[in-house]
């Protein structure tokens, strides 16, 4: 009999055995895809009570935790909310987080592994978790001229800082307040949600980046930079650039904005070409170069790629797949099927700008703990080296010609140097186009490169031209980082 | 010889009432230590009630220790402070629990329930006061094999009990309660008891054909046909608990404790292969026939899909506690439906963490591992069947429970031993307890003392062998 029971024994312990196994997978294994879940409310409720630090722009605070004295301890407050929200984007209690307070997260709440130690100190010690701080790249007063900039209208801004990728402007309108969004009054944040989501104008989106757009003509910059990479072209190569263009199967020509030749002749340089923003020139040079490598060159620009992981939904710029010719010259031109977000076209801006090297942009520049050992800081990354130095050298003086003697007028600062290039991107009669500004400044020894984009304006059709309605505000951007 | 000197180990029997006392003295401080963190991590002050928490579990637990020493001196040592230590915790959880659920009823502008603890705390007097019976008026546990019959009509009566329209209720899904005079009962803890009496006092007698006769098969002694009548009625029973009272944990511990005392009584593995596979055979049939059968097994295999699920809800309180646990009073518990009866294992996983959650685990395999100690000491078949059912009833209801909230099995209404709120699995366990005490004070009581044997004897005794 005693043998029997020693196997019973045995057997209760094998089943205690396999409950201790069970659970040390579900609390030790699983338990970070548990905790992750949406409708999980007990990790909400206590993430939602935690002291989560500040989103700082050098010193200053843009979003932070006050004490609020409610069941939630905490109040998610932004100060300039409206400017910054497509960055900070916001944190709701029903609604989940949005731009770096999502992405972020971990960090702002203080449980990302790299604030481990400093969680196992705060155990033993028996301090509430509180989170680190997450340091901006962004300019206030270039983020606030460019908020500026965009009243009243649709569309987005990005600056960029050449040399490093710094992402220093970041707007887009219209935007929204994310303290209406972070309120504890759940009703009144409800009610805010559905009106921000009804609006057909899309304040939650980040244009900047979650939106594409044709390109328009900033995109000739691209198809300017492969014609000088290839060394068929110099910037003083003669084109056909007709005042209609006929593209091969089809019956549709392809004309200059005006209706005119390029600048009085009907085979201008690549200068003038660039100046006057001809579409027949570029189509010309588009298809003698050929789909490929057009597409080669948008890519070693970002085409085709995600940037930026520091923010949600980020869209990717797109190349069109496969072309055929007039497809192509379509898209030498930035029309067809090319698409970008305005934070694309700024770095092929800040690419010529840093002689043809691409660098990774970056909107995080440090992580800190409560207090203040650095966690991490980001570091400039080289993305591509999408021209050699001298062809980015003849782009440049190509894009500075175009601000001072062609369509980019508009954004010429007194005393400061501007390389730029205009868009007026088509897509529908119902629609107005999309008006372009990308530039850089100074052109000489490059601190900011700018892209704007404007969707909508409110103003006349016939009106709506990049130089005239973007290149103003990129103005304003670039004179706020030059400190003018 | 020098293999004589080394060979033979004189045990010496000590009551160990002693050391019994200092186990226990450690569980009440554990226990209060628990409950005082609460108040100061829940309300940022010790608790009023402390010290009614304190000598209430301080006193029961004294009480029955001088009871064992005055009626069991021999009883073993470690029984006690376990099921002390568990109480202990499980009121201070309840506790917990009851702070957390007044704390969102004030937020939603509700007026709190009373509170369940000091309830607990009554049922916990109760319990000891059955201990205390069991230990005084049970001087001999082989008094019970006479009422072998009496048992095993009074666990079926209890079992069915729940059934009896006007009496049974109805609660999450299964009929293993009644309501009376305005207090609920749960008939099978007390059913399991009865039971393990009535099946031991029966397979001891019945043994030696059960075990005798028979025929090989594939390696395997096999029963005669005719002697499948016991084990087919409790398949039948078990199953019947399943279908009536929709009860998988209750018909698994029942059909699980009459196998184990089977194969204990018989040594004849054959028994557990065919009571395997009729358990197997008709839980399946269930499954496909019954829908709140059904139901638990689709819950079980994807707990995710129902809003506000017990069980996921317990799942999620458990991974929020990670291994180190939230700290007693700073996860929330509450948040999950049963939070101190059905899942208060998972309770204690979000606040102890899985550390927390092993170390109960291994209080329990303890109770269960000194219970089956108990049963191998025992010098009497009855004795070492009822230990033996007593200890794998633990075994199985621990295993039934605990693995149906971590999400091992599908989760049926077993109570968790000792710690879920309830009066009747309470005061059942309790009882359980005592009759193991008195069973291993009889196995680990000196027998009368043998002549004093001398070296020289034994070291001839092993030459001849």
């Amino acid at each position: 009999m005693n043998s029997a029971i020693r196997r019973l024994a045995v057997a209760a312990i094998v089943l205690m055995l396999a409950l201790m196994a069970n659970s040390t997978y579900l609390q030790a294994f699983r338990a970070n895809e548990i905790n992750g879940r949406n409708d999980n409310n007990r990790v909400r409720d206590s993430q939602f009570s935690v002291n989560r630090g500040p989103i700082l722009i050098g010193s200053t605070p843009v979003a932070q935790s006050k004490e609020s004295g409610d069941r939630f301890k905490y109040q998610r407050t932004y100060a300039n909310g409206q400017v910054y929200a497509p960055v900070t984007g916001f944190y709701s209690y029903l609604f989940g987080r949005g731009g770096i307070e999502l992405t972020m997260n971990a960090e702002l709440n203080g449980s990302d592994p790299s604030m481990a130690f400093r969680r196992i100190i705060d155990v033993i010690s028996n301090r509430p978790q509180q989170g680190g701080s997450v340091t901006l790249t962004l300019n206030a007063a270039a983020q606030q001229a460019a908020y500026d900039g965009l009243a009243g209208k649709t569309g987005a801004v990005v600056a960029i800082e050449p040399k490093t990728g710094r992402i220093l402007a970041m707007a887009s309108r219209p935007s929204y307040d994310p303290n209406q969004l972070a309120s504890h009054d759940t009703e009144k944040v409800s009610a805010a949600w559905k009106s921000l989501n009804a609006n057909k104008n899309k304040p939650l989106s980040n244009r900047a980046v979650q939106e594409l757009y044709p390109p328009g003509s900033t995109f000739k910059l691209v198809t300017a930079a492969a014609a000088l990479s290839s060394g068929k072209y110099t910037p003083e190569s003669k084109v056909n650039s007709p005042a209609e263009l006929p593209l091969p199967q089809t019956t549709v020509p392809l004309v200059n904005e005006d209706g005119k030749n390029c600048g009085g002749s009907n085979s201008a340089t690549l200068t003038i070409a660039l100046r006057y923003s001809c579409n027949t020139a570029f189509g010309t040079v588009g298809m003698a170069l050929g789909a490929d490598a057009l597409n080669e060159q948008a890519a070693k620009f970002g085409f085709g790629a995600r940037p930026l992981s520091e923010l949600p939904s980020v869209a990717t710029s797109q190349f069109p797949g496969d072309p055929n010719e007039p497809q192509t010259a379509q898209s030498a031109i930035g029309q067809f099927d090319v698409r970008a977000t305005p934070l694309q076209m700024a770095m092929v801006a800040a690419g010529i700008a840093n002689k043809g090297e691409v660098m990774k942009p970056y909107l995080v520049q440090n992580v800190k703990t409560p207090d203040l050992k650095t966690v991490s800081e980001t570091k400039p990354e080289s993305l591509h080296q999408a021209v050699t130095p001298q062809v980015a050298s003849q782009l440049t003086a190509m894009m500075v010609d175009v601000v001072n003697n062609g369509t980019g007028k508009p954004g010429r600062i007194s005393g400061v140097q501007v390389a730029g290039k205009t868009g007026t991107a088509q897509t529908t009669k119902e629609r107005p186009p999309f008006a372009w500004f990308t530039a850089f400044a100074p052109a000489e020894d490059p601190k900011v490169a700018v892209a704007v984009l404007i969707e909508d304006a409110n103003i006349p059709r016939n009106d709506i031209a990049g130089g005239t309605l973007a290149a103003p505000i990129a103005k304003k951007v670039m004179e706020a980082v030059l400190g003018q | 010889m020098s293999i004589a000197s080394t060979s033979v180990i004189q045990i010496i029997p000590r009551t160990r009432r002693g050391v019994e006392l200092l186990l226990l003295v450690i569980a009440i401080a554990v226990s209060v230590g628990a409950y005082v963190n609460i108040g100061i991590t829940v309300q940022n002050a010790v608790p009023a009630s402390t010290g009614y928490y304190a000598a209430g579990i301080g006193l029961l637990a004294l009480i029955a220790h001088f009871a064992l020493r005055y009626r069991a001196p021999y009883a073993d040592p470690v029984l006690l402070p376990c099921a002390v230590l568990l109480n202990g915790l499980g009121v201070a959880m309840i506790h917990r629990i009851d702070l957390g659920l007044a704390i969102v009823a004030e937020a939603k502008g509700k007026v709190p329930k009373g509170p369940a603890a000091p309830q607990q705390i009554t049922w916990t007097a109760v319990g000891v006061v059955l201990f205390l019976v069991v230990i005084l008026v049970i001087r001999d546990h082989r008094r019970l094999q006479a009422l072998t019959y009496t048992a095993g009509l009074a666990g079926l009566v209890l079992l069915v009990l729940p059934l009896i329209p006007g009496l049974g209720v109805n609660l999450n899904g299964a009929r293993i309660w009644i309501r009376l005079a305005g207090m609920s009962f749960q008939p099978g803890e007390f059913a399991k008891i009865c039971l393990v009496v009535f099946f031991a006092g029966y397979l001891v007698v019945k043994r030696d054909v059960l075990t005798l006769a028979g025929h090989r098969f594939l390696g395997l002694d096999l029963p005669r046909a005719r002697d499948l009548g016991p084990i087919g009625i409790a398949w039948a029973v078990s199953l019947g608990v399943l279908v009536f009272e929709s009860d998988l944990g209750s018909s698994l511990l029942f059909f699980g404790l009459f196998l184990f005392l089977l194969y204990v009584s018989t040594e004849r593995a054959g028994w557990l292969i065919i009571g395997g596979l009729l358990f197997v055979g008709g839980a399946y049939f269930a499954y496909m026939t019954f829908g709140h059968v059904h139901r638990r097994v689709t819950d079980w295999l994807n707990p995710w899909a129902i809003d506000g699920g017990q069980v996921k809800l317990g799942l999620m309180g458990q991974s929020w506690g990670g291994i180190l646990g939230r700290g007693l009073g700073q996860g929330h518990p509450e948040a999950t439906l049963y939070a101190n009866s059905d899942m208060i294992i998972s309770s204690f996983a979000e606040e102890l963490g899985l550390t927390g959650l092993i170390a109960i685990l291994l209080v329990y395999t303890l109770i269960i591992e000194r219970g089956l100690r108990t049963a191998l000491g025992c010098r009497d078949i009855f004795g070492k069947l009822i230990a033996t059912g007593l200890a794998m009833s633990f075994a199985l209801q621990v295993f039934v429970i605990v693995g149906g909230v971590t999400g091992l099995i599908p989760l049926t209404g077993l109570a968790t031993p000792f710690m879920a709120l309830g009066g009747t699995s309470l005061v059942a366990n309790w009882a359980i307890i005592a009759l193991l005490l008195r069973i291993s004070d009889q196995a680990r009581r000196p027998q009368t003392p043998a002549a004093p044997v001398s070296d020289e004897t034994i070291a001839m005794a092993v030459q001849k062998a």
